[in-house]
């Protein structure tokens, strides 16, 4: 079994202290006595020496890391005749943990200063290697408290830095205002582009950009015979080749919201019933949800331009108008006419440009001016009955919005049951673009809209 | 109480001198305190203590003139006895003086009586005091150490400031006094002319006022008490004004002539147009500069700045091994600022880790004028010179229940807010007993939190300070009570 390596502690009092910096890699041979490691408190900094020999299996709390409890497991030293699969379920949770076993924290009494700064490894007892859970993160990383103002949390969220990646200089190592101007000017602390919650979860295997099995591997999968073969068009082509191209080259985030759709569905009635009628009796506009939808989206990247953008490698390229691409399903794929500054125009308008292009699209005579470039697209399932989904940003777009059936949900009101219609989107965002907490912002400044939808009159 | 050398040598007992004085001592440094006069300094001597006392004396009588309103009956008239008025005034600073002495004493810290002079780095030479102790302020502490020559690894400057005079205007303390001499008058004056409505100006025009003197104020600023918030210091002027105080803004004193018991100044006006007023007294108040003189700053090459010693932000000088705190290290001159000034320097000088500079940012200050002012951080006025995107907040004493009933209803609590980050930047209190209120705000900016904290934090009921959460709610949009 491998060795664990503890957090030690550098006086009796200590409780826990920051892992200042590793000083051997991942498969270095140690001895005894070599100096593995610096811990610091806010008093001192001193070394942490090997007491075995072996080879550094893995190191389990990143350098850098605050607030290591004493006696958590650092790391772990392979003996002798033993490999990484050793490492298989060793390694979890405080080394203090384990069962019966003494967890060998110097003892106070025995423990002259510089004895006390050994790091005392507990050989890991065999019979209850703990359920295999990955290794302890970072402290920051996995959601340890990271000691920060209120002022140097909301400069770093507005500013994307990654308080992890930020030394505290204020009362015990507590992130101050100072810090992040200090990162700001040097330009470090960014947040890592991808945060846990974003990334596809089936990235076992395949690398990023692997190319997907060939025809004849796939055709030899099934029996000849058993199906036909229609060769693609040109839109399945362009379907195909953009939307792998988005999936691989743009870091999608997705984020939700509920939004209740009463007073929207109210108003769009009394909307409709107000229509001026012309001498057949037709009313000069029928207003659907996914007119209101589109406005209610235009007028959100207006309330937050940031977030009406699109990449390009050298800059950002920030939209004066809010270009809503609208995807039409059409037999044999999709297409997604624009309606170009959505945010200026009236319901009807939209609502009756809407009824004409997704004719058209229908009859596939669209122009390209008429559904190349936009801002941004919606996707509408709604009508479908799909609670919810999430769609694939279509480039040069940041963003594209999913929209999910309007049905009656039960929802909590005044701490009360009670029942709404409720809608729920998801915003999917280019990362690169449109970092999560904009996405958010965004999508809080869209729902305003749909649940206030006086406010898209005025 | 053996030998000459020292690992700290402090120049200045005041509260920048004594406090790091007792920090290097708990630092386990071998420490010194140089005085010449009075231990505790002007500070608690002839200035924010002293002054505070008199301004009670002044509260009561204010209090006791309006006590009809509160529905009570006073037989016959309440008058001031000026002799007992500076007796419990003096009473109170020679309390705090002996306070100081009992402190070096046990914090083992050695006094040196008399004027100091640094002859080269490292080593001052001491001798004997020309200052003679004012009674009744206790007598020279037993047990200090004479005239020498000491010397000391760091030494630290902290000799603070003494009033301004303008030519012309020189002070004599008999007809044109400093705050010296206003604090223990033989007789209260009738009439009197404050020059400058600085801290100092304005607490002894409130307080003579009380008194029952008719003071006209004159300042050269637009404003009376300059450095605060331009709205703060309106409503000050015409609370002040409303007791009587006269008040001249953008006014110079160009001439003071002497009569045999009273001066008649030649007060200038923006307009050009001059008007004499004749008065008992006048009292200069038009600044302070600092104590740099006589130290033997200049032969060693310490760099001075407009009057004061320039240091960085942890108290040190050019000159290694010499440093500077309060007064005499530049403005703000604040007791408060000269205490962290010098706690900071000495923890620098022990090595200690994580001692930051001070932010001058975030330093409050206090004025005992009736009615109160207080303040912490940057104006609106200044915020915006410095191109800063605010919210400001708003909130008066007329809404507050607590003011309501105390009877004191005139007054206002001013935040100001950065807008993008919630950045609390600015807090301004005019009314009564601000100066006590206006420490939530300091620890709130020290704490560095935004005006959501702020609004989760619950202020008791009834309280004047109900009235600064209102403020934060009011830069929001979310005031309740208004």
């Amino acid at each position: 079994m491998p060795i664990k390596i503890l957090m030690p502690a550098l006086s009796p009092t200590m409780e826990e202290g920051n892992l200042a910096k590793w000083l051997v890699k991942e498969g270095d041979s140690v001895s005894s006595g070599d100096v593995i490691a610096e811990i610091e408190t806010d008093k001192a900094t001193m070394e942490v020496e090997a007491v075995d020999e072996g080879k550094i299996g893995k190191i389990l709390v990143a350098e850098g890391s605050e607030g290591v409890k004493v006696n958590e497991v650092i790391a772990l030293l392979l003996e002798e005749g033993e490999d990484a699969s050793a490492l298989e379920g060793a390694g979890s949770g405080a080394g203090g943990d384990n069962g019966g076993s003494k967890p060998s924290a110097p003892a106070p009494e025995k423990s002259a200063p510089d004895a006390a700064a050994k790091s005392e490894a507990a050989p890991a007892p065999a019979a209850d290697a703990a359920p295999a859970k990955a290794p302890p993160a970072p402290a920051a990383a996995d959601g340890g408290r990271i000691f920060a103002s209120p002022l140097a949390r909301r400069l770093a969220s507005q500013n994307s830095l990654d308080l992890a990646a930020i030394g505290g200089s204020g009362p015990h190592g507590r992130i101050v205002k100072r810090d992040i101007d200090e990162a700001l000017a040097a330009g470090t602390g960014k947040a890592s582009a991808a945060p846990a919650a974003e990334a596809p979860k089936a990235a076992a295997s395949a690398p990023a950009l692997a190319k997907g099995p060939s025809s004849e591997q796939v055709l030899k999968l099934f029996e000849d015979g058993s199906y036909e073969l229609v060769p693609h068009d040109g839109m399945r082509k362009t379907i195909a080749k953009r939307l792998t191209e988005s999936k691989q080259t743009i870091p999608h985030f997705y984020v939700s919201v509920d939004c209740e759709l009463d007073a929207l569905l109210a108003l769009r009635a009394q909307l409709n019933d107000a229509a001026p009628k012309d001498k057949d009796g037709k009313p000069a506009y029928k207003l659907s949800v996914n007119d209101m939808t589109i406005k209610a989206l235009a007028l959100a990247l207006r309330d937050v331009p940031d977030a009406n953008v699109s990449w390009t490698d050298e800059a950002m390229v920030k939209h004066k108008h809010s270009d809503v691409g609208v995807a039409v399903s059409i037999p044999g794929g999709l297409i997604t006419p624009i309606v170009r500054s959505a945010e200026m125009k009236p319901l009807s308008v939209i609502s009756n440009e809407m009824k004409d292009m997704g004719k058209r699209a229908k009859e596939r005579k669209l122009k390209p001016e008429e559904y190349q470039g936009g801002t941004t697209a919606v996707s509408n399932m709604g009508m479908m009955g799909v609670k919810d989904f999430a769609a694939v940003v279509n480039p040069p777009h940041a963003t594209i919005l999913a929209v999910g059936a309007g049905e009656k949900r039960p929802v909590v009101k005044d701490d009360a049951l009670a029942i709404a219609t409720v809608m729920t989107v998801t915003l999917s965002t280019d990362h690169r673009a449109v970092d999560g907490a904009l996405g958010a912002e965004l999508l809080a400044a869209f729902r305003g809209y749909i649940e206030n939808p006086m406010s898209m009159l005025v | 109480m053996s030998g000459t050398s020292y690992d700290v040598i402090i120049i200045g007992s005041g509260p920048g001198g004594y406090v790091t004085a007792i920090r290097a001592a708990q630092l386990g440094l071998k420490t010194a305190i140089v005085e010449r006069e009075h231990l505790g300094g002007i500070c608690l001597n002839w200035g924010c203590i002293p002054t505070k006392a008199l301004l009670r004396s002044a509260e009561i009588l204010d209090h006791a003139n309006h006590a009809k309103s509160y529905g009570l009956k006073l037989e016959g008239k309440m008058t001031a006895d000026v002799k007992d008025v500076v007796a419990r005034s003096r009473g109170v600073s020679a309390r705090l003086n002996g306070g100081v002495a009992f402190l070096m004493k046990k914090n083992k810290i050695d006094v040196i009586w008399g004027e100091a002079k640094l002859t080269k780095p490292g080593e001052i030479v001491v001798s004997k005091s020309s200052k003679p102790v004012v009674e009744p302020q206790n007598p020279v502490p037993k047990g200090v150490k004479g005239e020498g020559t000491y010397t000391a690894r760091n030494i630290i400057v902290a000799t603070g400031a003494r009033p301004r005079a303008l030519p012309g205007i020189e002070p004599d303390g008999k007809l044109i006094w400093t705050y010296f001499e206003a604090m223990k008058p033989d007789v209260m004056p009738k009439s009197l002319v404050v020059m400058g409505s600085g801290a100092i100006g304005i607490e002894f025009a409130s307080f003579y006022r009380s008194m029952g003197a008719e003071v006209t104020v004159v300042e050269v600023m637009s404003q009376v008490m300059p450095v605060e918030d331009a709205e703060i210091s309106a409503l000050a002027r015409k609370q002040l004004e409303k007791r009587g105080l006269k008040i001249l803004t953008e006014a110079k004193v160009t001439k003071v002539e002497k009569g045999a018991n009273s001066i008649t100044a030649h007060v200038e006006t923006k307009d050009g147009k001059v008007q004499t007023i004749t008065a008992d007294r006048l009292i200069s108040a038009v600044g302070v500069h600092g104590n740099i003189e006589g130290l033997g700053l200049e032969a060693l090459g310490v760099k001075t700045d407009r009057g004061c010693i320039a240091i960085d932000g942890y108290g040190r000088t050019n000159v290694p091994g010499i440093h500077a705190i309060g007064d005499v290290a530049g403005p703000p001159m604040l007791a408060h600022k000269a205490e962290h000034e010098g706690v900071v320097c000495i923890e620098k000088i022990a090595g200690l880790p994580n001692v930051h500079a001070m932010d001058k940012a975030k330093i409050p200050g206090c004025t005992y004028c009736n009615p109160q002012v207080a303040s912490v951080g940057l104006t609106e006025a200044k915020a915006k010179e410095q191109g800063r995107d605010i919210r400001v907040g708003r909130y008066s004493f007329s809404a507050n229940g607590k003011a309501i009933a105390l009877g004191e209803d005139q007054g206002m609590i001013k935040t100001i807010f950065d807008k993008k980050t919630g950045e609390l930047i600015g807090a301004h209190m005019v009314g009564t007993e601000v100066t006590e209120l206006i420490q939530g705000f300091v620890v709130a900016m020290n704490l560095e939190t935004t005006e959501e904290e702020l609004m989760h934090t619950i202020f008791p009921h009834p309280t004047l300070s109900e009235m600064m959460k209102e403020s934060v709610l009011d830069a929001y949009g979310k005031v309740l009570n208004a």
